[in-house]
């Protein structure tokens, strides 16, 4: 059934593969946070601009990536990171931009006033103040941002064999309906997927002692869906 | 509160609660444990208000709960009109017990009108009766029903809700309520509003209610028995306000219903309880002389001076009053403040030392003097102490160790003090 | 012809609109397979979220299921599961089922974690009024929990069954059913029409899913619940996990 030889063969094109899992799923994940920070902080100083931001937001969110994928192959050519990145950093600013902006919401207002009361500059409240105490809900995305992309880089694996991650395995498997194959791409990316959430879940408490919450509603390592 | 008292109802029923020996213990043997109740033994004689107060820790919650059994005593029995309330089946023993909590617990997903109805839905009346019934509680708690009934407890204000607790717990017309801080999460003034719209429900209803608070002026307010309870689940003191302040069974006791014990006691009074002094009067147009003939026979050595109806205009000193001629309304030269019977000795005392007198007029519902009370005479009041009830304190020797709870000075409004009842002494 | 124009010649082609490749076809394979996975997730997710809320007790077991569920990537799944149920039925073995059984492991956590959170957050006051009135546990779950807690499980349903029918798209990929079939073999086809009427097709269902689950939420909410909102954006808004993850 399994053919273990054949796996040993191959463990440098996993290596290979793996790591061009992460350098994809990194590019995205860092990209997307970069700029959704930057359109969070203006959301959060000109009110105006989140629920235009927002909605179309939702919008895209939800279509499919394959859609988003294949709606750019004939824009950006089949092969090209571009095809596989432009979805990919788009998914991960939908998360991230309600994510933060949420995060800065949820920062209690009279904290907000004794600072200002106590002469923080807009500044320094914004990096003093409320970072730290958004950061379980921004954390809380990178997490879900990290471990989606992970699931997504999969997908590139339709646009060609010099993309997909371990998704490769995965395409090559079907096409030569390779069992072998199939396993030694699959195991390894839900492992992948698993790791990275246990890991982040872990940095997440770390850096936020202060959160431990009473009630399961309270607790930000716990996403709950829009009600 | 209703506007004119509805038509007359059937006596509702009301039981008598017993707790033998109940102890509630939370770490296998530790003492002290706050919420733990320590072999508490007392009896609730039917239709009685009874009032479980003292300190954060002392148990009184937790007794409270061992009655609908929310918590199960760890040995003891609670008796309800002589049954084991241990036997009855949980759900049908707590369907039967009115159960009030201090943050209300109204459904907010349901209307008022549906969540007053709560546990005669669960006993199955029919809706037609539901919905009388809804409407009559309304009323009964002054809401009006068109206006109420179809509301949800997010639109009504914190004294609002509070009354649509109450009238939820009396829904089923139960023999015993629960009350635990019902009136502690409003403001002072819509409290004491609350209080007393409560009080004269109680005089229509009597039902048996355990009431518990850690405030000390509402136990003397509510209370026709007070239970004061200490950290550890002792009970320090079983007995009427009034003897509860005349004589605290104990350090502790004296402690937590605080130093103004003597002037609380006088809140619990009225006027009218107090035997009148009479006093010289002469009404305007009368005689002078003779008016001043009678005046110096006054041990107070004043006329007062009142018009032809009784009522009082002033006092005049006796040597003030002229020899001859007749007398005039001028004449008068100071007044007392106007006290009835209802008014208590607190708020006499307070009046008297207000307008820095010593004599107060009493008049009745006409204005028409009565008689007076004298400062003196309040005090007298206070320092006579009540004699011995049937209830004797049931704790033996505690040690006061306890902190003593800060008294919030309130006014109190209180009838005049209830025949304690003959019920199971201990 | 530019791609618009492409897009919408391929749309307005009756042959598209019949047959086993026609659209009516595809869209019914689609809302079936998405359909039987969201009956069947809430069928196993809603009875274990409404116990492990109303007790409390294996919360921590149910989060990490729903955490790894969560991570797991659809694609994955569907390729292991693929030769399974191949093995067992080949035509719908082949199909239907590895889509399915991947949706639904993708929609419990969503449903699991909401209606646990969910039920559990009920103000613990509340519960204990309704169980001191005389209430039994069952109808305290139905009577005074699950309506409270209504919109946060609500939330969860409308939440699965977006990412149900966005991640349907996927099961295309390995010759599973749905309006993927078109993206899929647009690609391989080089043939922009059906790329973008493809695109044009899923975006549209997702939209529309996710507005009819909204609107149901919206009416499942007991007016009494409604609290006028403080902010422009409600307190701690919740995050959405990853939406059509492979």
């Amino acid at each position: 059934m399994i053919d273990w030889g054949w796996m040993a063969d191959h463990l440098d094109e996993l290596a290979f593969r793996t790591l061009q899992h992460l350098y994809l799923t990194a590019i995205a994940v860092i990209a997307g946070f970069a700029i959704s920070f930057v359109l969070a902080v203006w959301s959060v100083r000109r009110r105006a601009v989140y629920p235009p931001i927002a909605a179309l937001a939702g919008v895209l969110y939800t279509i499919p990536s394959l859609a988003l994928f294949a709606a750019l192959v004939p824009v950006t050519g089949l092969r090209s990171i571009v095809t596989a990145e432009f979805p990919l950093v788009a998914y991960t600013l939908l998360i991230f931009i309600r994510n933060i902006v949420s995060g800065f919401d949820a920062v209690p207002r009279d904290v907000l006033e004794a600072a200002d009361g106590m002469g923080y500059t807009p500044r320094r409240r914004l990096w003093l103040v409320e970072l730290p105490l958004a950061l379980p809900l921004v954390i809380a995305g990178i997490r879900l941002a990290t471990v989606s992309t992970i699931g997504l880089v999969t997908i590139t694996g339709i646009l060609g064999d010099g993309l997909g991650g371990l998704g490769f395995f995965i395409f090559e498997a079907y096409r030569h309906t390779f069992l072998t194959e199939t396993l030694f791409g699959a195991v390894p990316l839900m492992l992948l997927a698993v790791v990275a959430d246990v890991v982040l879940v872990r940095v997440q408490r770390r850096l936020t002692p202060w959160s431990r919450p009473a009630r399961p509603s309270e607790d930000a390592t716990i996403a709950t869906v829009g009600a | 509160m209703t506007a004119a008292p509805p038509a007359p109802r059937a006596p509702t029923r009301a039981s008598t609660v017993e707790f033998r020996h109940v102890t509630k213990r939370y770490d296998a043997g530790a003492k002290n444990t706050p919420g733990a109740v320590n072999d508490l033994s007392l009896t609730v004689p039917a239709g009685k208000i009874c009032v479980l107060v003292g300190p954060s820790g002392c148990g009184k919650t937790t007794s409270l709960k061992m009655v609908n059994r929310l918590i199960e005593p760890t040995s003891g029995e609670i008796l309800i009109d002589g049954e084991d309330a241990a036997q009855r089946d949980v759900i049908e023993l707590r369907r039967s017990i009115g159960y009030v909590i201090q943050q209300v617990g109204l459904f907010p997903h349901q209307t008022i009108g549906e969540n007053v109805v709560t546990v005669p839905r669960l006993l199955g009346w029919s809706k037609e009766r539901q919905r009388e019934r809804a409407d009559e509680l309304l009323a009964l708690i002054g809401l009006e029903p068109g206006k109420y009934r179809n509301r949800y407890p997010s639109q009504l204000s914190g004294g609002e809700r509070q009354r649509v607790g109450v009238a939820r717990a009396l829904a089923a017309d139960p023999p015993i309520m629960l009350m635990d801080e019902p009136f502690g999460a409003v403001d002072p003034i819509v409290r004491e509003r609350l209080q007393n719209e409560f009080l004269r429900l109680q005089e229509e209803l009597a039902k048996t209610i355990l009431f518990v608070t850690h405030d000390i002026d509402e136990a003397i307010k509510m209370g026709d028995l007070v239970a004061v309870m200490q950290v550890g689940g002792h009970l320090a003191q079983f007995a009427s306000p009034d003897e509860i302040l005349a004589s605290p069974a104990s350090d502790f006791v004296a402690r937590f219903v605080g130093a103004d014990r003597g002037l609380k006691r006088l809140s619990l009074s009225r006027v009218g309880a107090l035997q009148l002094r009479p006093t010289t009067t002469a009404k305007v147009g009368e005689d002078a002389a003779a008016a001043r003939r009678r005046a110096s026979a006054d041990p107070l050595g004043y006329l007062l001076l009142v018009d032809d109806q009784n009522r009082p205009l002033g006092w005049i000193a006796h040597e003030d009053i002229p020899q001859e001629g007749q007398l005039t309304e001028s004449m008068a030269d100071s007044m007392s403040p106007l006290l009835d019977r209802r008014t208590t000795l607190k708020d006499a005392l307070s009046m008297l030392l207000d307008a820095n007198v010593q004599v107060g007029i009493v008049v009745d519902r006409n204005g028409a003097v009565l008689g007076v009370v004298t400062a003196d005479m309040i005090a007298e009041r206070m320092r006579e102490t009540v004699r011995e009830g049937p209830f004797v304190p049931h704790a033996p020797e505690v040690d006061p160790s306890a902190i003593a709870a800060d008294a919030v000075g309130g006014s109190a409004d209180r009838e005049p003090e209830p025949e304690p009842q003959a019920a199971g002494a201990p | 012809m530019n791609v618009i124009e492409q897009t919408a010649a391929w749309l307005t082609d009756p042959a598209n609109w019949s047959g086993p490749a026609g659209i009516p076809t595809r869209l019914v394979e689609h809302l079936l397979v998405s359909g039987s996975a969201l009956a069947l997730t809430i069928a196993i997710a809603l009875p274990i979220g409404l116990l492990v809320g109303h007790t409390r007790r294996g919360a921590s077991l149910a989060i990490n299921l729903a955490n790894l569920g969560r991570a797991l990537p659809t694609l994955a799944v569907i390729t292991i599961v693929l030769p399974v149920t191949a093995a067992l039925d080949p035509q719908l073995g082949f199909k239907f089922y590895p889509t399915m059984i991947a949706l639904v492991i993708l929609g419990i956590p969503p449903i699991l974690v909401n209606t646990y959170v969910g039920i559990s957050g009920v103000d613990p006051e509340l519960v204990e009024s309704a169980r001191g009135m005389g209430m039994r546990e069952g109808q305290i779950l139905r009577r005074v929990e699950i309506p409270v807690a209504l919109p946060v499980l609500a939330g969860g349903i409308r939440s699965a069954a977006s990412q149900i029918v966005a991640t349907a798209t996927l099961g295309a990929i390995f010759g599973g059913v749905g309006l993927g079939r078109y993206l899929v073999e647009g690609i391989a086809q080089n043939d922009n029409g059906k790329i973008f009427g493809g695109v044009t097709l899923v975006a549209a269902l997702c939209l529309a899913t996710e507005m009819v689950f909204a609107l149901i939420q919206r009416r499942v909410t007991s007016p009494g619940l409604v609290e006028p909102k403080a902010g422009w954006t409600r307190r701690r808004q919740p995050v959405e996990p990853g939406v059509a993850q492979a």
